[in-house]
């Protein structure tokens, strides 16, 4: 039996407010969400003087093709020469290609003791189920040193490129913030808040069992990276704040960095001088196992995820 | 196995561990740490160079527990050890030279990143001169790279960001084509290790089998790694890079980056591909041409200048071309002729570059070369500090620039096809030279008469800049060491090289 309803119950059904906001008489954000208008570009007239000012200069000086011969020749030959010199580089490489050892082939070059090793005694010698792990984390530990370093310098120069260190430059910029993006919105909100845990959760899992199967440092840094970014979008600063601050990721940087070389020169040491290493492998594919490889992973990670969230950082507002 | 065996080992760890520890420091204490690391890394390069000159033959360091093609390794010869120890003084007198203006051009917050660069480029420019691998040679490449870029841009404005991003762009280019290069040797070889490739490039060229991709490779490797070091048509990001950037990073890059990417490809050409391969490929050919022009071009650009920082970067351009020329001779002796002049010109180089800082100081800040008028009086140390430099880049016997000339000229002379074009471009070129670097020093000489001088011009009493002070005292005297004391500097050279096979 169907219940007559009364208009008011009526207009608090689910299936009214539905109707509504498909009919687009109602806006669910109204009163959720923060709008405010984008500040209109202004530009004071003396800015615009001289920024007209410096384009007739230039203009006049650098692209005046009747008196600069020099821009004239150049941009005529510019052209042919870049199309020619592209068609050059790419029939070399086209003719290089071509002549290389067939792919796939089991008698090529590259087929060899040094990736016979690898396979046949990587699980024996590293302790790490995943060959390529045992590779880029024991074998060639090495590169990787080199390569999470990498990472780490492209943060700091990042840092020297955006960073807005002085005060009154980050409360311009954060006076500003408003144009960039709407606060609260709701659906973002309530998306991460279902996504964030398992997004971390499954980043750590990447990390911690990228000596068991695919994954590693690399790729699981990056998930949790994602997973920061996601949550700084839908909830601002100043709650990623509370768990995640530059100085966190300072200390944090390091203190991975700083684990992973004393580990590296620990095994660098040993191996070289021919001292046994005490760190135990382990039985392959149990969770704390492959020696070193599940510490320089989680080393990685960090430093990873780190650097991702710090560029989107960087990126979105100079910092904070 | 001796215990100094692990030095290398230990200063590249150092360096590289210093950068992140740098990062949670302030900007005093990043300072302090950084010369620290240097100094003490000098002075174990210096202990490696003396062990490997007792012991007479090179060693091998493994990286980890398992043997060389399987794991990483390093290796240190007589040259390896000397490159370090240089590199290191040199890195030194860079950073005590340019500190003055490091505090003032770049803000506070931002000083300790400075000391990162600076410390992970050293790290890089150690493994660059020890690895015994291709793919860690690249891995390391990239940190040059990144942390050179940094040192461009740390001082910011509108320039230094152009200069960089030029960079960036062309150096990338460069790294590009050199993975490129290295990919088609692990192609044809199967191998990432020097010794392993090498092995295998020469059954390759004996049986001439896969003739195309290996010449290939090798022009990838030569043009990326000369893109990489600006060499004479690649040089478009030089100026802005070397002029605008505070000084002690124009010294630094001009006088290491630079040359750690020569000695790389010194090091491929000996311990990769073989001497002899090179030679018969006509890859040393293009080098030889690119770097006449270069000599030359680099120094029209230079008289062109009207300001005297990009002078002296344009004077890189001619000199990068006299490295590249003595390649192209193709011969052993060429090859000394230019590791010589690698180091002379590092010495000269961050010279020039320090003592012009110190002259545009007395000048009000200006570097155009009217401001300059009488600026030697002004500032008595970097007025003969910069004479010294030009007489050397010149080629004034007594100074480091006349042996490695001579060196070049002597190269040339076992040569039948290139001996006429190598004497008369080394003739054109230090008439250039002459040109512009005496047309500066008779500048800074010329007592400036009253009301034309800069109104911020001041006298600078030696007491004022004492770091800087030092620091040309220390430059001045490498310089004639190396002038006077060449011989044993050339043998050590042709020792080392003969340990790279």
């Amino acid at each position: 039996m169907s219940k007559k309803l009364t208009e008011e119950q009526y207009r608090k059904t689910f299936s009214f407010r539905f109707r509504q906001w498909l009919d687009g008489t109602k806006d669910p954000y109204l009163g959720e969400v923060e709008m405010k208008k984008q500040k209109p570009f202004v530009e004071d007239a003396q800015t615009a003087a001289h920024r007209i000012q410096d384009e007739k200069e230039v203009e006049e000086r650098a692209y005046d093709l009747e008196h600069n011969a020099e821009v004239r020749i150049f941009n005529r030959i510019y052209r042919v020469f870049a199309v020619a010199f592209c068609i050059f580089l790419v029939t070399m490489l086209l003719i290089g290609v071509s002549d290389l050892p067939t792919f796939g082939d089991a008698h090529n070059p590259a087929n060899n003791e040094v990736a016979e090793r690898y396979i046949e005694k990587g699980l024996e010698e590293t302790g790490a189920v995943n060959i390529v792990t045992g590779m880029i984390l024991d074998y060639r530990a090495f590169d990787t040193l080199g390569e999470s370093h990498v990472l780490f310098i492209a943060t700091c120069t990042v840092l020297i490129l955006l960073r807005l260190d002085r005060k009154e430059d980050r409360e311009a910029n954060e006076a500003d913030d408003r144009t960039h993006e709407p606060k609260n919105d709701v659906i973002l909100q309530t998306v991460a808040r279902i996504l964030f845990p398992p997004i971390i959760i499954f980043g750590i899992y990447i990390i911690l069992a990228g000596h068991l199967g695919p994954g590693g440092g690399f790729s699981g840094g990056a998930v949790i990276g994602a997973g920061l970014i996601l949550y700084l979008n839908a909830f601002g600063f100043a709650k990623t704040e509370k768990f995640f601050t530059a100085k966190t990721y300072k200390v944090m940087s390091f203190a991975a960095l700083a684990c992973y070389s004393l580990a590296k020169s620990y095994s660098f040491y040993t191996g070289a001088n021919h001292i046994e290493s005490v760190i135990p492998l382990g039985t392959p594919g149990a969770i704390l196992s492959s020696g070193l490889i599940l510490i320089l992973n989680i080393c990685v990670g960090v430093v990873v995820a780190g650097t991702m969230y710090t560029f989107y950082c960087m990126f979105r507002k100079g910092g904070h | 196995m001796d215990f100094v065996q692990n030095f290398p080992f230990i200063s590249i760890l150092l360096s590289l561990f210093s950068g992140p520890l740098t990062s949670i420091l302030n900007g005093k204490w990043a300072k302090r740490v950084n010369t620290l690391v240097i100094t003490v890394i000098g002075f174990l390069s210096g202990a490696v160079l003396f062990y490997v000159l007792g012991t007479g033959e090179a060693f091998v360091y493994r990286m980890g527990h398992f043997p060389a093609p399987w794991g990483n390794e390093i290796r240190v010869g007589v040259l390896e050890g000397f490159m370090a120890l240089f590199f290191c003084a040199v890195m030194l007198l860079c950073m005590l030279g340019g500190s003055a203006e490091r505090e003032r051009e770049i803000e506070d917050s931002k000083q300790n990143l400075y000391y990162i660069m600076v410390n992970l480029l050293l790290c890089s420019l150690l493994a660059l001169i020890y690895t015994n691998d291709l793919f860690t040679a690249y891995v390391f490449v990239e940190i040059n790279t990144i942390s050179a870029c940094g040192l461009i841009m740390i001082k910011q404005n509108g320039r230094t960001i152009e200069a960089a991003v030029r960079y960036m762009i062309m150096s990338l280019l460069g790294s590009g084509l050199l993975l490129l290069g290295i990919c088609f040797l692990y192609d044809l070889t199967g191998h990432l290790l020097m010794s392993n490739i090498k092995e295998a490039v020469a059954e390759l060229a004996a049986t001439g089998q896969y003739h195309v991709p290996l010449f290939l490779s090798l022009g990838l490797i030569s043009v990326g790694l000369a893109i990489k070091s600006a060499l004479y048509p690649f040089h478009a990001w030089l100026p802005d890079a070397y002029g605008y950037s505070t000084v002690s990073s124009a010294a630094i890059l001009s006088s290491l980056v630079s040359k750690g990417y020569i000695f790389l490809l010194v090091k491929i050409f000996y311990r990769v591909i073989g001497f002899s391969v090179v030679c018969d490929s006509k890859v040393i050919n293009v080098l030889f041409v690119f770097g006449v022009i270069g000599m030359i071009m680099g120094s029209v650009s230079a008289i062109k200048e009207g300001e005297i920082r990009r002078m002296i970067a344009f004077s890189s351009v001619a000199q990068i071309g006299y490295i590249y020329m003595g390649f192209g001779l193709g011969t052993e002796e060429g090859i000394v002729a230019s590791v010589y002049h690698i180091l002379s010109h590092c010495a000269t180089k961050s010279l020039l570059f320090v003592a012009a800082s110190g002259l545009t100081d007395a000048s009000g800040g200006s570097r155009k070369f009217p401001d300059l008028t009488g600026a030697g009086y002004r500032n008595k140390l970097a007025g003969v500090a910069f004479t010294v430099g030009s007489l050397s880049m010149v080629g004034f016997p007594m100074f480091s620039g006349f042996i490695s000339k001579l060196l070049f000229a002597q190269a040339a002379m076992e040569h039948d096809r290139k001996m006429m074009i190598t004497l008369v471009a080394l003739a054109i070129s230090t008439v250039l030279n002459a040109i512009y670097f005496m047309k500066t020093v008779i500048r800074i000489y010329t007592p400036a008469a009253k009301g034309y001088a800069h109104p911020d011009s001041r006298r600078i009493p030696l007491g004022e800049q004492p770091d800087k002070n030092l620091a040309l005292v220390f430059f001045i005297l490498l310089n004639v060491m190396l002038g006077l004391n060449s011989e044993p500097i050339v043998e050590l050279i042709r020792k080392g090289l003969g340990m790279f096979s």
